[in-house]
């Protein structure tokens, strides 16, 4: 099962190593863990995503705060979030099969960036099952790629919910369910 | 290099000047300003410019032998005085040899701030003489750790270390300051240097809903127990459990590290639970229908396999980490927070109840048991380890600080030394170190200076940081050191009796003689064999002023009972042979 966090760290050396260390402390797999500036100074901002069982969320995010480096975690779903990731596929591509990979792009809505007499490179922005599609497609169509890089889910919450709203929404549950059953009795 | 007007006197208001001191001044001056008056550590090359500068400031050193035992003193210093323990170590093998005592601070959850020296920060990576990258081995064994390469980041770090080591759930943490730091200069201003509020952990969530939850849960019980554990200890909440515990007349089984949170001569005190627990505590957890756990993790010890663990109990947590919540255990309520709040809280919303029925129930389990218990059974001229610990409790009316080290000793100490009071047992429970009494009891020592303090090592444990007993000796200390000395690695022996056919491998460990080792440190002792002469010996070691070591040679091959397999459930408790062949009399007597 794949649970997707977005935490909020400080922006410090050493901060990458410390989350990557819990992961592999806890033995989960991370899936792809990427990483840059936020929106607020000294706070860097990471999508790690990690393929665990669903008992596993709640202490993942209960280890992640634990850290003293960590400002802020939230899990996200995909039906509530924007999920994206970028790839650079290098595919080989002569005179002969350039067009053909071209008309793929398109359909892909990937951009050619770079076109050299014996590759193609195309620049791929999307949900990461489209990422595989169009790679999928390549594959099977026997294109030979030379290279493949991926930058890993970027995620970030639809409207204006952030993590504190979902847990004050939460909470909210629960004090709902105490005063029905103190109404019950 | 700039002079300090604080070079000719040693004055605590050093710490509050404004003024430009160099990295090394700082440090000491943070540390003072913390409230630091002892620290445990061993000089080096990397951390010699904090060393030249102690003189100036009211901080006294101990210089340890090896510093693992500074580690393990600044451990025993926190776990007996509440505050936190501080340890200092040059770079490279002075902070990998912190690593042990770290790790065992870590696991439970004791405040220490180790400060180790590093090479200059032009060096590092470059695989310098003595440099080792300890921020990054010490990862997951700190709360968090911090390189300090620039002398005006001294004091912030430390004075984080200090905060973080404290909140919260209690932990380790590391300062490695580079050779140019200490010796760079910077603006020292001790309110100024003060970190952020600590930010609580979101997931910290005791309401109002969930407490009166659990007082629904604990009105319906009818057979409840409370689990007692270190947390009890770490919040300074044994009276509010112990008000908690009557007004509803909650019996209470303790972890290992919970001892003395709740006074084990209180009616409703049932003893350890778990592994070596007291057969009647897992029994009655076995059958109880709500379990209170107050500040303990439900540790593998604790809870045997865990599929069959009290099948028919509902569960409470009340814990400060969040982790710790479900994580083996599924439980019904969960009260994130501190200990102390948490159950001040809900102490009024707790009816009085005073039946005793279920308590009852539960001492009527023990019948079976006392006529199994080793103290109850004739000795036959053998001296047995329980008889040597019940004899101290008793001769020490349960007032001494106790400072075990890892093995069957410190089992049968949990069993037959009773504690009334909180922080009178020192011991490592989450890692199990060996070699960790000395070195803590000298930590304690410190901490309590008017307190009976005593080691209690086995001859294999002991042998691990021995060379601590020169460290006792040079400090002054009185402090009793009573070795249950078998000849052999007694725990990993007894699993090798129960579980590999007796195939003693490596097990039998070859001792000096003890006494003559104290000996040899100026120390005096007395070897004791059998158990008439244990009491005497008691007695004369706390009535001598300094070190004393007593070396009781005890039964070899003898087991801790009850005892639960890895694999077993907690009511599948192997039981001490009704007949035991070694309490058979020798048929040429």
């Amino acid at each position: 099962m794949l649970h997707t966090f977005v935490a909020l760290v400080d922006d410090k050396p050493g901060v990458l190593t410390r989350v990557a260390s819990l992961f592999r402390r806890m033995n989960i797999n991370i899936v792809s863990l990427t990483v840059g500036e936020s929106e607020a100074p000294d706070v860097s901002r990471m999508t790690i995503v990690t393929e665990a069982p669903d008992s596993a969320a709640a202490r993942m995010r209960a280890a992640l705060y634990k850290l003293e480096i960590t400002r802020d975690v939230d899990e996200v779903e995909r039906n509530s979030a924007v999920i994206r990731e970028l790839a650079l596929v290098k595919v080989a591509a002569g005179p002969g099969t350039r067009s053909a990979i071209f008309e793929l792009a398109e359909v892909f809505k990937a951009r050619v960036v770079d076109l050299a007499p014996e590759s193609i490179m195309m620049e791929l922005t999307g949900s990461a099952s489209k990422v595989e599609g169009l790679i999928q497609v390549l594959q099977e169509s026997k294109y030979e790629i030379l290279e493949i890089s991926r930058t890993g889910r970027m995620a970030m919450r639809r409207g204006h919910h952030t993590s504190r709203v979902v847990k004050a929404l939460s909470d909210n549950g629960r004090a709902r369910q105490a005063e029905e059953r103190r109404r019950r009795k | 290099m700039p002079k300090t007007a604080t070079a000719t006197k040693k004055t605590s208001t050093a710490a509050q000047q404004l003024e430009t001191l160099i990295g090394s001044e700082i440090m000491w001056a943070t540390l003072v300003g913390e409230g630091t008056d002892t620290v445990f550590g061993y000089p080096g090359g990397a951390i010699l410019p904090a060393y030249d500068a102690l003189r100036k400031y009211p901080v006294h050193h101990v210089l340890v032998r090896h510093e693992q035992g500074a580690a393990h003193m600044a451990d025993g210093y926190a776990r007996a005085s509440g505050k936190v323990g501080v340890a200092v170590a040059t770079s490279g093998p002075g902070a990998t040899n912190l690593v042990t005592g770290i790790a065992t601070a870590m696991m439970d959850s004791t405040p220490i701030v180790c400060i180790t020296g590093q090479v200059s920060s032009k060096l590092l990576g470059s695989d310098a003489f003595q440099e080792i990258d300890i921020t990054g081995i010490t990862l997951p064994i700190t709360k968090h750790n911090f390189l300090v390469t620039r002398a005006e980041e001294i004091a912030p770090a430390i004075r984080s270390a200090f905060q973080i080591a404290q909140t919260g759930r209690p932990g380790p943490v590391l300062v490695d300051i580079t050779k140019d730091a200490l010796q760079g200069s910077a603006h020292f201003d001790f309110a100024a240097a003060q970190p952020a509020p600590h930010r609580p952990h979101p997931m910290l969530k005791a309401e109002s809903a969930a407490m009166e939850e659990a007082i629904e849960l604990i009105k319906h019980a009818k057979r409840p127990i409370i689990l007692a554990g270190h947390g009890i200890l770490l919040s300074g909440a044994s009276q509010v459990v112990r008000q908690f515990a009557e007004r509803h007349h909650i019996p209470v089984a303790s972890t290992l590290l919970g001892l003395g949170a709740f006074p084990a001569s209180h009616p409703l005190s049932l003893g350890m639970m778990g592994m070596h627990g007291e057969s009647w505590v897992n029994n009655a957890i076995q059958k109880s229908d709500l379990l209170l756990a107050f500040g303990m993790r439900f540790d593998d010890r604790v809870t045997g396999t865990v599929t069959t663990y009290a099948p028919h109990a509902k569960k409470i947590h009340v814990d400060i980490d969040p982790y710790e919540i479900n994580k083996i255990v599924k439980v019904d309520v969960a009260l994130i927070g501190d200990l102390r709040q948490v159950l001040t809280t809900m102490l009024p919303l707790l009816p009085a109840k005073k039946d005793t029925s279920w308590l009852d129930e539960v001492n009527a389990m023990k019948g079976d048991a006392s006529v199994r218990d080793i103290v109850n059974l004739p000795d036959s001229g053998h001296l047995y380890a329980a008889h040597v610990l019940n004899d101290l409790w008793r001769e020490t009316k349960g007032d001494s600080i106790i400072v075990t080290d890892v093995g069957q000793h410190q089992m049968w100490e949990a069993q037959y030394y009773k504690h009334d009071s909180p922080r009178s047992l020192i011991t490592s429970g989450g890692l199990g170190t060996m070699g960790f009494s000395m070195p803590a009891a000298i930590g304690a020592k410190f901490a309590c200076p008017k307190k009976d303090v005593w080691v209690i090592a086995g001859d294999g444990g002991f042998q691990m940081t021995a060379a601590e007993l020169s460290t006792a000796v040079q400090e002054n200390l009185d402090l009793n050191i009573a070795i249950i000395n078998n000849g052999f690695l007694g725990m990993v022996r007894q699993w090798q009796e129960l579980f590999y056919q007796k195939n003693y491998a490596c097990t039998p460990i070859l001792s000096p003689d003890f006494v003559k080792l104290a000996d040899a440190h100026g120390i005096p002792g007395l070897k004791v064999t059998k158990r008439a002469d244990v009491i005497p010996a008691v007695r004369k070691a706390r009535a001598h002023k300094g070190v004393f070591l007593l070396d009781f040679h005890v039964e070899r091959e003898d087991g801790v009972y009850p005892m639960i397999a890895p694999g077993a459930a907690l009511h599948d408790m192997v039981r001490r042979p009704k007949r035991d062949p070694l309490m058979e009399v020798p048929e040429d007597l």
